[in-house]
């Protein structure tokens, strides 16, 4: 272990009291951390031999552990106390990190290795119609969730901006907007099933019990992202600097015209960007679909009658009830996983262009 | 200065006439405040209607229901379950979060700090049903294989990991769910605390840097104090989504009727939404009603946790304004 003395005055005669005075005073900055982390490492390696086969939860466990240990101990002899604490906690952030990758890493690991399995042309152009056994797909799944996952977006988009534009651009702090406000953090807070089984209740009262449709299943999402949207506008709205408005009201221009014409535009990008991504919180919602809209093995292009299929409820159904042979079945859940975490990812990275190109040049 | 009309507004404007504008804001205002009142409207609807639909299962013949039809001691056990699962997850999610929260606001080099905000936010959207599918195939054959015995033989003095009902082999118990869950919610609570976190005044950071502070008593004495309301209300809000959970706990979790407290076995609670979720394809007449009740149940607890949230995000110096 190569110690970077610093220059201590009294380095002088190598006695060993004096040693480890100077030990004292000497930094382990930079290199011989990364050695203590390398070690730790090793002895993670080592831990699995005795048991003659890798084991990789032992290994990074006993490497974290002896991480975190190592860097106290040989903090606490070379350096003061409170840089060993300094140390010490840095570890900790470090080991968290490390152990939150862990799972995190996993779950997209699997689901690509899994899911690849069926990751193939027929699973995105079958339905389950009339299949049994291997093959078929989630073509049916797929329409599904895109036109309920379209109706929430034309339902919800307008509902939240207008509630939003209400509450920035015409409350005046009054009692009614500080109860909107309000009763959007409760709304924030709804389960997911709650809000399924509120559109069913619903739709049970118009139609009688038993009742699935597309249409129900957008109700209980727009009650999900509805919250979602009017946060993040009010928010970019808030943005807007107020000069902009009298600018415009000093010009004579009306209200509704100064909003539609130079706040929105102004607030765009980040608009946007909250929907986008309010869609896919939304699209990857199982619980209220799974009450409101249930599950068929056709494709069903109508929302406003019958059971439809949804690609979250599609790979839940197919890995909790498998038909046989259960592996096809399986795969099938995985393959819908699979797209659901793509859908997503393909939506972030759109939110991320969008608020890239679409920013307002000279703000900010 | 004096009367100078002044003509681009003139121009703009004249073709519309001042009515016009008159008539647009009208339109414009009365469709916001619609959407606005609609909220409430809306709210009070899921309130109304979920108690409707629940009604009939306390006032309706029980005696077609399973048990002995009474309402409390079907939803006992879920309440319980409910409450013990979202605070296991919790207990385990939140030191890592504010940990992680810490590491990428404070430790992590400003480039990779951006990329990790940015992978902690995707991590959040990634649907439950995905985490439901690892839970039960990858953690839970980890869990019961080195897991469940090493808690067993060196934390069995804990009365919760040492019983002497056998270990779910499956792994599908309580602990599995609670650290599944406890993944899912890290990054809300992770999200929260990082923003409360970088709001930490420069000053305060630089004066007890100042006075000769390590990097971690800068963060005990700066940034812990000015985010504690924040990390808070994260950590209540990271509760709410956990105690609404629904799909990992159904797909992993192996639920029997009753309260228990071990959490390594094969005889677990369920929770609420999670038995809504496997009992409502099935059901049918009076036992959809009691669901519903069971859900509205649930609603009322999110709610006061939300609540609670919320009033500690209030109180202390948030300083979201400043």
């Amino acid at each position: 272990m190569s110690l970077t003395e610093s220059q201590t005055p009294e380095s002088g005669p190598v006695d060993d009291l004096v040693m480890r005075d100077s030990m004292k005073s000497g930094s382990l900055a930079g290199r011989p951390m990364l050695m203590i982390f390398g070690g730790a490492v090793v002895l993670g390696a080592l831990s699995w031999l005795p048991f003659g086969s890798v084991n990789w939860a032992r290994w990074v466990m006993v490497t974290l552990v002896s991480y975190l240990v190592l860097t106290l101990v040989i903090s606490r002899v070379v350096e003061t106390p409170r840089q060993a604490t300094d140390r010490f906690a840095t570890a900790v952030m470090n080991t968290a990190f490390l152990l939150v990758l862990l799972p995190l890493v996993s779950v997209l690991w699997t689901v690509i290795e899994r899911g690849s399995n069926r990751f193939d042309w027929a699973f995105y152009s079958q339905s389950m119609r009339g299949v049994i056994g291997a093959g078929g797909g989630g073509y049916h799944a797929i329409v599904g969730t895109l036109i309920v996952t379209v109706l929430t977006a034309v339902i919800a988009v307008p509902f939240g901006l207008f509630t939003a534009i209400y509450l920035v651009e015409y409350a005046q702090g009054g009692r009614f907007s500080k109860m909107v406000t309000g009763l959007v953090d409760v709304m924030t807070g709804i389960p997911s099933i709650v809000a399924g089984l509120f559109a069913y209740a619903l739709f049970v009262l118009l139609d009688g019990p038993g009742h699935r449709s597309g249409i129900a299943g957008a109700v209980a999402l727009t009650l999900l992202m509805t919250p979602v949207v009017v946060r993040t506008s009010e928010e970019m709205l808030r943005l807007v600097p107020n000069e902009l408005r009298e600018a415009s009201y000093a010009l004579g221009v009306p209200r509704w015209k100064t909003i539609v014409k130079v706040v929105l535009p102004t607030a765009i990008a980040g608009i946007l960007t909250g929907i986008v991504l309010a869609i896919a919180r939304v699209i990857g919602e199982t619980a209220p679909l799974l009450v409101t809209v249930g599950i068929t093995t056709d494709v069903n292009k109508n929302p406003f009658s019958g059971r439809m299929a949804t690609l979250p409820v599609f790979s839940y159904n197919s890995y909790k009830f498998p038909t046989l042979p259960p592996d096809a079945s399986i795969d099938r859940a995985w393959a819908a996983a699979l797209t659901l975490v793509l859908i997503v990812v393909i939506l972030f990275t759109i939110a991320r262009i969008l608020s890239s190109i679409l920013k307002p040049k000279g703000l900010r | 200065m004096t009367t100078l009309e002044s003509a681009p507004q003139q121009q703009d404007d004249s073709s519309f006439g001042e009515p016009v504008g008159k008539v647009g804001d009208k339109v414009f205002h009365g469709l916001s405040f619609g959407a606005a009142a609609l909220i409430l409207v809306v709210l009070a609807a899921v309130a109304l209607f979920l108690f409707a639909e629940g009604l009939p299962a306390f006032t309706g013949d029980t005696s077609e229901l399973d048990g002995d039809g009474s309402f409390l001691s079907y939803v006992g056990p879920l309440i319980f379950g409910t409450i013990y699962i979202a605070c296991i997850a919790l207990l385990l999610a939140t030191p890592v979060a504010i940990a992680v929260a810490l590491y990428i606001s404070h430790y992590a080099p400003r480039k990779l700090a951006q990329t990790l905000g940015y992978f902690i936010d995707l991590l959040a959207a990634i649907p439950s049903v995905v985490y439901g599918l690892w839970g039960i195939s990858v953690l839970a054959p980890i869990m019961s294989r080195s897991v469940f015995p090493w808690l067993r033989d060196n934390l069995g003095f804990i009365p919760i990991f040492g019983s002497d009902v056998a270990i779910a082999a499956s792994g599908r118990s309580t602990f599995t769910v609670g650290v599944v869950l406890a993944v899912m919610v890290l990054p809300i609570i992770t999200a929260i605390s990082r923003e409360v976190f970088l709001q930490t005044p420069r000053l305060h950071e630089e004066a007890s840097l100042a006075l000769g502070s390590t990097r971690w008593e800068m963060i005990r004495q700066a940034v812990l104090p000015y985010g504690r309301s924040g990390v808070i209300s994260g950590a209540m809000l990271g509760l709410g989504r956990a105690l609404g959970e629904t799909m990992a706990v159904a797909i992993i979790l192996s639920p029997a009727k009753g309260y228990f407290w071990d959490v390594l076995t094969t005889q677990n609670s369920n929770s609420i939404a999670a038995n809504i979720a496997l009992q409502f394809p099935e059901s049918s007449g009076l036992e959809v009603n009691r669901l519903i009740a069971t859900g509205l149940v649930l609603f009322l607890i999110t709610f006061g946790v939300n609540s609670i949230a919320r009033r500690v995000a209030n109180t202390g110096f948030s300083g979201a304004d400043g």
